[in-house]
């Protein structure tokens, strides 16, 4: 159970969080969402211990300030922005998992899933990595310990849409245990994923929403397009989904999407809407 | 425990990789080549000769490099990681913030002394090689100095780290601190004041709360114990402390500033925002 309890901070006058009152109870998975400056990485920050503030934060009754090793021993967390690591991924991966109590297998096991080659990365330092192959790493570490409370940063903002559906499968394998806390400056990035809705708004919440919990995370869509001529742009934007033209003429394409990747899916393909003579999406 | 010895085994592999560690490896390896390379232990001067002569002249040089060298790498530590973001992340994982600080300084003091220590190392062992006769008290005695040159110092970077913002700041303020430390440095100029009727013990207790004065003199002490060069501060000194009480001041005071920054960059860095 996490708890938040008239929690303010400011920050030379600027009072980024004012009078937050949350509780987030286990298995619930919550989107935090806001336009920038809205106070969500101070929130997360100040559930991290890693801001002093006004009002209490407990995680299962403990403040994560002043029991760090044992709350945070509770919490994986993916940050928006990979830190500048001038470490090689080995040793980021040992260092992480010794501290976590883990077995540093677990996070390879993990990364490997996510399509990232680990052994071949081993002694390369961390900041040298796309972009991608951070956050992938990100997650895996975050993920390959029994963390019993998720907070991510934008977490598949990175990620192609293979790596996307494997991520949404490895979450769906922890529902049952973790508490997850996805921030995003876009409610339809992680609409999806998510239980409950806060939105932040200049230090306070404006919206507190219990979402509709139909969509699973493992669930996959057959998804097929008929085009009105071909066009290369989006040839490539289809491509990049993994969704193959089945036919000579390129009009037809077919292929299966990650179910909570529908909407961001949506949004790519209807940049494209007058190419588009018939289009399906068909739970498997 | 465990959390601090992975901290400070980051913070070692971190220094390994830096370019700044290779230059200052390179500097006091250079130095003690140098030195044998030009013959110092042939060279007789105050009646030193041999290794004492190249570990007197090693000791002097390493006073004037060693604490600016420890300073401006060591005030990037603290203020370097917050300022780049490292600390959001890291400082997600589960490690204690006496853990974090403490092993940082730890892993640092190891590869700050390490390689000055390996020099005078090496020194000594090829001189062993070469028949030279190795003065084994001023060597024990010099390796102490340096260890508490290098706990001192970086104490003081840990303490300006940890208050400092930006690395910019914190290199400025560490650059300000060892320029006002070398200002007040000249026992000799004490000696002037206490012609000039200032209180002899106020004059000397201002002298040697500067730590570069405190082992600037405990090095002469060892080649001129009536520390004749100094003029008559060295009455004052010998009189307080006595030859041996001296030496062992020398140890104790900048060790205990040392540890004394420390622990108050702690508590500054503990209190405030991580991030």
């Amino acid at each position: 159970m996490i708890q938040f309890q008239n929690i303010a901070k400011t920050f030379r006058k600027t009072r980024v969080l004012d009078g937050i009152d949350l509780r987030i109870g286990l298995g619930e998975r919550v989107a935090l969402i806001g336009s920038n400056g809205a106070g969500k990485t101070t929130l997360i920050r100040c559930l991290l211990g890693e801001y002093t503030h006004d009002g209490e934060v407990r995680i299962d009754g403990l403040d994560p300030r002043d029991n760090r090793t044992a709350v945070l021993g509770k919490i994986g967390f993916v940050p928006q922005l990979p830190p500048p690591l001038k470490m090689p991924v080995g040793q980021l991966i040992d260092f992480s998992a010794s501290l976590c109590g883990t077995d540093p297998a677990r996070i390879h096991a993990i990364a490997k899933r996510l399509g990232l080659d680990i052994d071949g990365i081993l002694t390369r330092q961390f900041v040298r990595l796309s972009g991608g192959m951070k956050q992938k790493l990100l997650i895996a570490i975050a993920l390959g310990r029994d963390a019993s409370v998720l907070v991510m940063d934008e977490p598949a903002a990175n990620l192609d849409p293979e790596a996307r559906k494997i991520f949404f499968d490895l979450l769906a394998e922890r529902l049952e245990d973790a508490t997850m806390i996805i921030s995003s400056h876009r409610l339809d990035e992680v609409s999806s994923l998510v239980n409950r809705v806060i939105e932040m708004d200049m230090g306070k919440i404006v919206l507190d929403d219990k979402v509709a919990d139909d969509v699973t995370l493992t669930d996959t869509l057959a998804c097929r397009i008929v085009l009105k001529r071909f066009e290369l742009a989006f040839a490539r934007a289809l491509d990049g989904w993994r969704i193959k033209a089945s036919d000579p003429g390129q009009l037809v394409w077919q292929g299966d999407i990650a179910g909570p990747d529908r909407l961001r899916f949506l949004g790519i393909v209807s940049r494209y809407t007058a190419l588009i003579a018939d289009l399906s999406l068909k739970e498997a | 425990m465990k959390q601090l010895w992975l901290t400070a085994k980051l913070d070692i592999v971190e220094s390994l990789r830096a370019r700044w560690f290779q230059i200052y490896t390179l500097v006091f390896g250079g130095i003690v080549a140098l030195l044998f390379v030009f013959g110092l232990t042939e060279s007789r001067v105050l009646g030193f000769i041999g290794l004492s002569r190249l570990l007197v002249t090693y000791i002097q040089l390493t006073m004037a490099i060693l604490p600016i060298f420890v300073l401006i790498t060591t005030v990037r530590s603290v203020a370097g990681d917050r300022e780049a973001g490292v600390f959001e992340y890291l400082l997600s994982l589960p490690v204690g913030l006496g853990a974090w600080f403490w092993g940082k300084i730890v892993g640092r003091y190891i590869v700050v002394f390490a390689p000055v220590f390996a020099a005078m190392l090496g020194a000594v062992i090829w001189a062993t090689i070469q028949g030279i006769e190795v003065p084994w008290d001023m060597f024990g005695y010099y390796t102490a100095l340096l260890a508490v040159m290098a706990m001192c110092f970086l104490g003081i970077g840990m303490l300006i780290s940890a208050i400092a913002r930006s690395t910019d700041m914190a290199q400025g303020a560490a650059f300000m601190v060892w320029l006002v430390l070398l200002l007040f440095l000249d026992l000799i100029l004490l000696g002037v004041m206490i012609q000039g009727k200032v209180s002899p013990e106020l004059a000397v207790t201002l002298a040697l709360a500067n730590p570069l004065q405190v082992f600037r003199t405990a090095a002469l002490a060892l080649f001129d114990p009536q520390l004749i060069v100094l003029g008559p501060s060295a009455y004052v000194i010998l009189d307080l402390f006595g030859s041996t009480g001296y030496k062992i001041f020398a140890l104790a005071y900048p060790a205990a500033l040392g540890v004394l920054s420390a622990t108050i960059g702690y508590l500054i860095f503990r209190r405030g925002d991580l991030p």
